[in-house]
């Protein structure tokens, strides 16, 4: 048995009393293979409150979440441990984890209901939305005729805020937005109004507006319907929003648990310390990813490399200032702006993506483009790229015009310019070591000999914290934040100018997110890098970037310098957004 | 807007069906020897010769005998057999219900139980008896028909029991199905080629949609697993599976020619091998015909298929 890590406590909320619905005690969960995955985990959930469960990816809170609905994923199996619900307000206890398969069928979906992370996922394509609540229903026998099931179908809708109508219940998940869809599996959940409500990441997939209504639907009901709620997420912003309680877990521990204020506010464990320190903040007071920095593995010049926030001093530059040359000649020819974004339109059809579009960027500059999804961030970027050659009007490269596509584009243009995607996850080949995917960029610019190409990749992988050691490690070895670093070197190979990051921390984790952040913060600053920063976070703006976009519905709205455009915001979409932002 | 999408299907069925009978006239023009002359043998006159061939219409340009030839594939009628000199349709008649027959029979086997075993699979994955099925599938996937079809008449006809006919002996005018037995070889080779291609893809599929998110929430929903798997699961595993489906069912149409060799089975492929052997061009065009005239339609009921399972197609196009 291994040690089991004390939890740090802020009050006794957790010893037995009535309010508790669902306790968890001493759960351990453990992987076919034997490895143990949850090392006695105990919390419990109360009456009309939401207890938060943070952690980063692979902490095993989602684990945790199932476990208490007696569902494990494929390759896990329960360890040992307990899991007590008390339905329906029943004096007794049922054990979810003893129960047979029928009669824990018989609880999830009525007593414990489930929302899940992704709704475009989680719901079925081929069912319509009506009959997808309808199937609870049914299932679980609610009421005692057909008439009853078919109103609360209607009545549950409403409640979430959609239209209880036939036609909008014939409607399939594909018909609807995110934030509908969402919605439609809160409803699902509340429908056979159960005790308990397993949360994952339910807003993850979600823009900052729609996030809040969602929010503020879950807080909602739950308040209505007096249920017991476990929100999991990675996002404090979000736990400070909705619950009320909240317990932090690191690598299968549960490491402390209280009331949010208490917690949040004054952390004990110091990985709670920690994770506060990586959430970015709307007032940018503090500095993101000094202690992240400390928690990767630092190359050898990395206590060096003391990291802050915008102009401050320069760091020294340790030996991977390979390129300075380059970006200072390119600094100094240029009485024109580095990249000029002008009058940039495209329409599919009759939709209009981007409508009149206009950007600067000078060195080491970073430009934060900001918008929802579907409002043609991403198209922007990828027009910026020459990745999308369908649009009209000009994108300048130090004066020069760049053809549309980059097929037609010179190579040091192609050079200049350089895109790291969203995902690390599907953006390296898998098959393929980092260092291999890191010199395909220096072939096709065709450049040097394979060991000063070698040497390049080498020194790229020094410059984002990475280190000599993973050029012959491929991407199933690294974890999301690694395989950032090594997309972020692959664009760094060939000493771009320009860098087009797209929604590159949304996949992460707030503290990979914070080193991320940090690590772009050196690169502007070491190589004089002007970024196109693109996101729908609206709280790293002032972590990020001198200047704001916001972009909204293929219009830039707001434009200026970050603080400028945070405290003045002249349009009113802006100000909504900033309104939407989960405070700290 | 169903309706739509598959009236465009059509069309565009006919517009292959077109482009197919361009080519395989073509290629039968290419083809060395004269059909006159292979009728009469070699010690006709010219003379005979001329006349037969001004009979046949072949002195006419090859278009006009395209034209004349295509008019006939619409009325059903598929021209003068040059070796027995009867109508080809009447040739035919008989031996495409037979195919037909051999293929239905099959086809019917086959996709259930290419489902079933693949969603068997799915379920059990991992496990023993799915190693095993996968092992079988493999085998039996590459290994050709007729060593299948030896294989059997070996075990089943003649060395081990002697308890089916190892080939069909049908009387000429007596339809194949009138003695069930004789079926029943031809018709598990079909099977055990055609149905390993099955149960690999219904495995692979369903391993995908077991594991997709609302195969999950299904489950937390308290749904059945029998309701989870049969309502959530299995309707999303069948558009990809109709289509290799479709290649199967359109490869029994060709590969049913080496099947009734072997079993002597008065089909198709017979007629096929007939028909190539004595240089009977109209024969050979017309069951080239029949062949690409199964590939579009079974192609055609997988898109079908395909836009059923999935509303977002049926919506969107």
């Amino acid at each position: 048995m291994s040690p089991k890590t004390q939890t740090v406590r802020h009050d006794d909320a957790n010893e037995p009393n009535e309010k508790i619905v669902l306790r968890v005690t001493d759960l351990k969960v453990v992987t076919n293979a034997g490895d143990e995955i949850l090392h006695g985990v105990d919390f419990a959930l109360s009456r009309g409150e939401i207890l938060g469960l943070v952690g980063e990816s692979g902490s095993g809170k989602t684990t945790a979440g199932l476990a208490c609905m007696g569902h494990f994923r494929e390759g896990l199996k329960f360890g040992s441990g307990s899991v007590s619900i008390w339905p329906r307000g029943d004096a007794t206890a049922v054990e979810v984890l003893d129960l047979s398969e029928v009669a824990v069928r018989d609880l999830r979906g009525s007593r414990i209901a489930y929302i899940p992370q992704d709704p475009a996922l989680s719901l079925n394509p081929a069912m319509r939305v009506g009959e997808q609540i309808r199937e609870v229903l049914d299932i679980h026998g609610f009421g005692s005729s057909d008439r009853e099931r078919t109103d609360r179908v209607a009545e549950v809708l409403v409640d979430v805020g959609l239209p209880g109508d036939k036609t909008y219940q014939k409607r399939w998940p594909h018909q609807l937005s995110g934030g509908q869809q969402q919605r439609i599996g809160i409803a699902m959940a509340f429908a056979m109004y159960p005790d308990v409500l397993i949360l994952d990441e339910p807003t993850t997939g979600l823009d900052v507006s729609t996030q809040s209504v969602v929010l503020d639907t879950i807080r909602q009901m739950t308040v209505a319907n007096n249920v017991a709620g476990l929100y999991i997420t990675h996002d404090l912003a979000v736990i400070k929003d909705i619950s009320d309680r909240v317990a932090v877990m690191l690598r299968g521990d549960l490491v402390e648990e209280g009331p949010v204020s208490a917690v949040l506010d004054h952390p004990q464990h110091e990985y709670t310390q920690m994770l506060m320190s990586a959430v970015p903040d709307l007032d940018g007071r503090k500095t993101i990813g000094d202690g992240a920095a400390e928690a990767n593995k630092p190359s050898e010049d990395d206590d060096q490399t003391h990291i802050l926030v915008s102009t401050g001093e320069k760091p020294s530059p340790g030996g991977t200032d390979s390129d300075g040359s380059e970006s200072g000649g390119g600094a100094a020819s240029a009485t024109a702006p580095l990249l000029e974004v002008k009058d940039i339109a495209l329409a599919y059809g009759k939709a209009q993506i981007l409508n009149g579009i206009n950007l600067t960027l000078e060195p080491g500059e970073c430009t934060m483009l900001l918008g929802e999804s579907g409002s043609g961030k991403t198209t922007l970027s990828q027009c910026v790229a020459g990745l999308n050659d369908d649009y009209t009007g000009s994108v300048k490269l130090r004066g020069t015009e760049l053809e549309r596509s980059t097929r037609k584009r010179s190579n040091e243009q192609r050079v200049g310019i350089q895109y790291v995607f969203q995902s690390p996850f599907s953006s390296l080949n898998p098959r393929r070591s980092i260092g291999q995917s890191l010199t395909v960029p220096l072939e096709m610019s065709g450049e040097g000999t394979a060991a000063s190409r070698k040497a390049v990749v080498e020194e790229a992988l020094d410059s984002v914290r990475l280190g000599r050691s993973f050029y012959h490690r491929r991407p199933g070895d690294l974890s999301g934040g690694e395989r950032q670093r090594a997309a972020i070197a692959r664009a760094l190979v060939n000493a771009p100018s320009v860098m087009v990051c797209d929604e590159i921390t949304s996949a992460l984790d707030v503290s990979v997110q914070a080193s991320i952040v940090a690590l772009l913060r050196t690169l502007r600053e070491e190589r004089q890098l002007a970024m196109l920063f693109v996101t729908h976070n609206i709280a790293l703006s002032r972590h990020i970037a001198d200047n704001l976009a916001v972009l909204n519905k293929g219009k830039i709205v707001d434009y200026g310098p970050t603080a400028q455009v945070l405290e003045n915001p002249t349009h009113e979409y802006t100000r909504a957004l900033i309104a939407d932002v989960p405070k700290f | 807007m169903f309706g739509k999408v598959i009236g465009k299907r059509l069309l565009f069925s006919a517009f292959i069906l077109i482009a197919v009978s361009l080519l395989v006239f073509g290629a039968t023009l290419l083809l060395p020897g004269d059909a006159a002359r292979a009728i009469l043998g070699q010690q006709a006159t010219p003379e005979r010769i001329a006349a037969l061939n001004e009979q046949l219409g072949l002195n006419d340009p090859a278009w006009l005998r395209y034209f004349h030839w295509l008019g006939g594939l619409f009325v059903g009628d598929f021209g003068t057999s040059s070796a027995t000199g009867g109508s080809v349709s009447a040739l035919l008649g008989d031996r495409v219900w037979a195919s037909f027959v051999l293929m239905g029979l099959a086809a019917i086997v086959s996709v259930p139980l290419g489902i079933g075993l693949g969603v068997y699979q799915a379920l059990h994955r991992g496990g023993r008896r799915d190693q095993a099925m996968t092992g079988a599938s493999l085998v039996f996937a590459a290994m050709p028909e007729f060593v299948i079809g030896i294989g059997l008449i070996a075990i089943f006809a003649t060395s081990v029991f002697q308890i089916l006919p190892a080939v069909t002996l049908a009387p000429p005018g007596e339809p194949v199905w009138n003695r069930p037995e004789q079926l029943i070889l031809p018709t598990l080779t079909l099977i055990l080629v055609v149905t390993p291609y099955i149960v690999r893809m219904m495995r692979a599929t369903m391993i995908e949609v077991l594991d997709s998110g609302f195969v999950e929430m299904a489950r937390l929903k308290g749904v059945p697993e029998k309701r989870v798997i049969l309502r959530h699961a299995v309707p999303h595993a069948l558009g990809p599976v109709a289509q290799v489906v479709a290649i199967q069912l359109a490869w029994l149409a060709g590969g049913v020619v080496v099947v009734e060799f072997l079993f002597r089975y008065p089909g198709l492929g017979q007629a096929l091998i007939d028909g190539v052997t004595y240089r009977d061009v109209q024969v050979v065009q017309a069951i080239s015909m029949l062949v690409a005239a199964v590939y579009v339609v079974v192609n055609l009921a997988a898109d079908v298929v395909g836009i059923l399972t999935n509303p977002k197609l049926r919506s969107a196009a």
